[in-house]
């Protein structure tokens, strides 16, 4: 339909003062309001939608998949959801509940194109949003963020409830809260309270940084902390090897503790028989040292030049060791190992490929990768595949990695069991 | 609707409309190391002496960065990372007049966020194609938004290929060209590149890469081809399906990236090395080869008959574009992660310091003319755009013009 077509419609269906008007001028009308109509348009401004089409957009936002499926549909649902109302945020934010990583990121992105519109939002619905634990941790920390934006105050208030919250950035600043306090008793000489409050952040805080911040806090006021305990850190395992990696090929190559842990067998290794051994890390990180297990050949005289480009440190290259443990979980359950490591790696629970990675020293750090586990009751066997490189660099002469088993914010798990004294039961073809 | 409603609608109409033709024909900024990829930009139009008079407005950004700025349409596109993991993703639009915030929007990662801690997660350079801004991330998260703040579409690239990651952190920019978003997200593990429908984000082609750790970005090297640079050397792919044109096997650096400039792809390899494509030929003809010409962590700069590039020992050299010959040399004062710009006659290389320093580019020599001190760590790219350089830090996104 031309312009002419719709605006004869429009005559039809117009009050009679309207269509008396001159053709030029309802001509003129109809081409502002078109114009008028692309301004709006172009600008975002869209009627707010009604619940229906609201909640069918939701919808369509929580449907985006893997490799951009239901991209087309949800870019559409976007601009419904975005044209919302403020009083519309807290149905979007409990949209974040259960969505998948991908459709998270579509509404907040949504979210922030509603508050851009809506400087002065209520900030009473967001605070129910927020005291309601069951939410999405990442969208109750949103709606926090709206609630601090309005009302500082009364943020900084609600965040010293909010130590044990199970959103991690949500506890982090109420952590950080506490600490300022604590520093600010310790400036004031009262010793006392800051040690306790000290305390209490760190019974609280899951944030590494955090926790090593505030171990050194307690610590310098004659205070004690376990961190091994505090993070869930496994510290006794026995390990394997050496196995071949000439050439990488030992990351996909399958050796004998792939198919079965036998913690009395004799395998055949790199350089000739090799048997578990006990290993056990004092680190407080849980950092498992693999190097000193299988010191290399003493050189016949100085330094060999291979220890040169190391830096004088040199451990066996183009190796493979498994160390394995049991975890003895009282109920079983969700739980997420965590591992650091430098080192290619593969990682099995009760027999099941976890994960693997073929990456060699980029970089370690605790919670590198964090590994969504279900733990059966009982003892769960965890075995990991570490694999050395050839590079002769100072930073490659790491052959290591920490584990740790805990929840999804990073809070330790109560376990059993784990020590040296009790290795992990030997396990019959864990494949 | 009464009828100065309708005066002032039809006025902001014919203002709008004049504002989009208008800004249609300015200089833009669309992508890492601008329109045509290689640095250069027009003659004449930045200011040489830099003082503090010379810095129009500084703005603060929410969260850290070294990804660079695109310019489109009047707007300055930065991208920025916050949170205590990292993983809140910002793209934000300033005016690039006034330096206001226009809008900013946000989307979560879906990938690793963890890197050095000299880099971070909003390193890539975001690029556009005019009408819309495409943002990825350390992550390997994709975002597209049109120029108003809609957001088009997103993908999660380790949430689709759980091993494509890097535990130092990703850095290649991506390209646009022909409706299609380049994407490289090659490491250790899982490697590819990835051809994506600027549309829906979804894949039009997903190609194996080699196996290694690498930052360069991808280049256009003729009509609808891209050249990807590795450790191996180059191969150039059809931007429409990511099929093999041509290939060359003699090695690349993995940090400063390629430039193709005048047919003629200069590759950081060996030195640099110049590569002319032929048609219908798997293999590009060797111009030259100099291992004179070394660039560290800036990529190429190409402007006019010479070639550039900072050292890692923060010398810059200057050579013949022709041959590879090199004309002279000029340590200035670095470290350097930044690629200069040039507009042929100067050059404007920025530390990590934040001291820009301004190269008059001599036939026979280079002299620092100019400095400025930003007082602010530097490690990304600067943009141009209208006869301004905006370069920004891990805090701050800065405007410098005459």
């Amino acid at each position: 339909m031309n312009g002419p077509d719709v605006r004869r419609s429009l005559q039809g269906a117009m009050p009679v003062r309207l269509w008396r008007l001159p053709g030029a001028l309802v001509n003129c009308l109809f081409m502002l309001l078109m114009l008028f109509m692309l301004l709006m348009a172009a600008e975002g401004w869209a009627a707010p939608p009604t619940e229906q089409a609201l909640e069918t957009a939701l919808e369509a936002l929580r449907a985006v998949d893997h490799e951009g499926r239901g991209n087309a549909a949800a870019g559409t649902a976007w601009n419904v959801v975005a044209a919302a109302d403020a009083q519309a945020l807290p149905r979007i934010l409990t949209a974040m509940d259960g969505a998948n990583p991908l459709a998270a990121g579509w509404l907040l992105a949504a979210v922030d194109q509603i508050v851009a519109r809506h400087p002065r939002l209520d900030p009473e619905p967001l605070c129910a949003f927020l005291a309601d634990t069951s939410h999405e941790p990442r969208a109750r920390r949103l709606a926090f963020d709206l609630v601090a934006g309005i009302d500082g105050p009364r943020a900084e208030k609600l965040l010293a409830g909010l130590l044990d919250d199970p959103s991690v950035e949500l506890r982090h600043d109420a952590v950080a809260q506490l600490v300022a306090q604590a520093e600010q008793a310790k400036a004031n000489g009262t010793t006392s309270v800051a040690l306790e409050q000290f305390q209490t952040a760190f019974a609280a805080a899951r944030d590494i940084a955090q926790v090593k911040g505030l171990a050194a806090s307690i610590r310098g006021l004659g205070g004690e902390v376990d961190l091994p305990r505090h993070l869930g850190f496994l510290m006794n395992w026995q390990a394997i090897g050496p196995f071949d990696n000439t050439g990488g090929k030992g990351f996909a190559a399958e050796y004998p503790p792939e198919r079965a842990v036998d913690l009395s067998a004799t395998l055949a290794g790199q350089g000739g028989p090799v048997q578990w051994q006990v290993l056990t890390t004092r680190d407080e990180f849980g950092l498992v040292d693999i190097n000193p297990l299988y010191p290399p050949p003493a050189p016949a005289e100085a330094a060999s030049p291979a220890a040169d480009a190391a830096g004088g440190k040199e451990g066996l290259k183009e190796v493979v060791a498994y160390a394995v443990t049991s975890y003895d979980s009282p109920q079983g359950g969700p739980a997420e190992l965590r591992l650091g490591t430098k080192n290619a790696w593969k990682i099995w629970l009760n027999g099941q490929l976890v994960f693997e990675r073929e990456e060699y020293h980029r970089g370690m750090d605790v919670d590198q990768y964090r590994l969504p586990v279900a733990l059966q009751p009982g003892p769960n066997t965890i075995l990991i595949k570490l694999c050395q490189d050839a590079q002769r660099k100072p930073w490659t002469t790491e052959w290591q990695f920490q584990l740790r088993v805990c929840d999804s914010i990073g809070t330790a798990l109560p376990a059993g069991r784990q020590s040296a004294d009790a290795p992990p039961p030997a396990v019959e073809n864990i494949r | 609707m009464n009828s100065c409603f309708l005066r002032c609608s039809l006025l902001t109409g014919f203002v709008w409309t004049f504002f989009v033709v208008a800004a249609s024909g300015a200089e833009e900024w669309p992508a890492f190391r601008g329109p045509n990829g290689s640095s250069l930009v027009p003659a004449g139009v930045l200011p040489v002496e830099l003082s503090a008079a010379t810095k129009q407005w500084s703005v603060s950004l929410p969260g850290r960065g070294l990804s660079g700025a695109v310019v489109v349409d009047g707007k300055v596109f930065v991208t920025a990372s916050a949170g205590t993991s990292q993983d809140r993703l910002h793209l934000l639009c300033l005016d690039a007049q006034t330096g206001k915030l226009l809008w900013e929007r946000r989307v979560w990662a879906t990938g690793r966020t963890m890197c050095h801690s000299k880099t971070s997660v909003a390193a890539p350079t975001p690029c556009t194609d005019g009408s819309h801004i495409y943002a990825l991330f350390s992550s390997n998260d994709v975002v597209c938004f049109d120029l108003q703040g809609r957001l088009c579409w997103l993908r999660g690239i380790t949430h689709d290929y759980p091993n494509v990651s890097n535990s130092l952190g990703m850095a290649s920019s991506p390209l646009v060209s022909g409706g299609t978003l380049v994407v490289p997200v090659e490491n250790d593990s899982e490697s590819y590149c990835l051809g994506l429908d600027t549309a829906t984000g979804e894949n039009r082609w997903r190609i194996d890469r080699p196996k290694g750790a690498n930052w360069t970005s991808p280049v256009l090297a003729g009509p609808a081809v891209v050249a990807l640079q590795s450790r191996g050397g180059v191969d150039a792919v059809r931007l429409a399906d990511g099929a093999p044109k041509w290939s060359f096997s003699g090695g690349a650096d993995t940090i400063p990236s390629s430039c193709f400039f005048d047919g003629v792809l200069y590759v950081p390899s060996n030195g640099v090395t110049a590569l002319q494509p032929a048609a219908n030929e798997a293999k590009p003809r060797e111009l030259w080869q100099s291992n004179r010409l070394a660039p560290g962590t800036a990529s190429l700069v190409v402007a006019g008959d010479a070639i550039y590039c900072l050292n890692k020992a923060d010398v810059l050299t200057a050579g013949e574009r022709a041959t590879g010959e090199r004309r002279w040399q000029l340590r200035l004062q670095g470290p350097f992660s930044a690629t200069p710009v040039s507009d042929g006659q100067h050059l404007w290389a920025v530390n990590e310091a934040g001291l820009v320093q301004v190269v008059e580019l001599g036939q026979k020599e280079g002299k620092v003319v100019s400095s400025f001190d930003l007082g602010d760590e530097i490690l990304a790219s600067p943009a141009v755009a209208e006869g301004a350089i905006y370069v920004r830090s891990n805090s701050r996104l800065h405007k410098l013009a005459r």
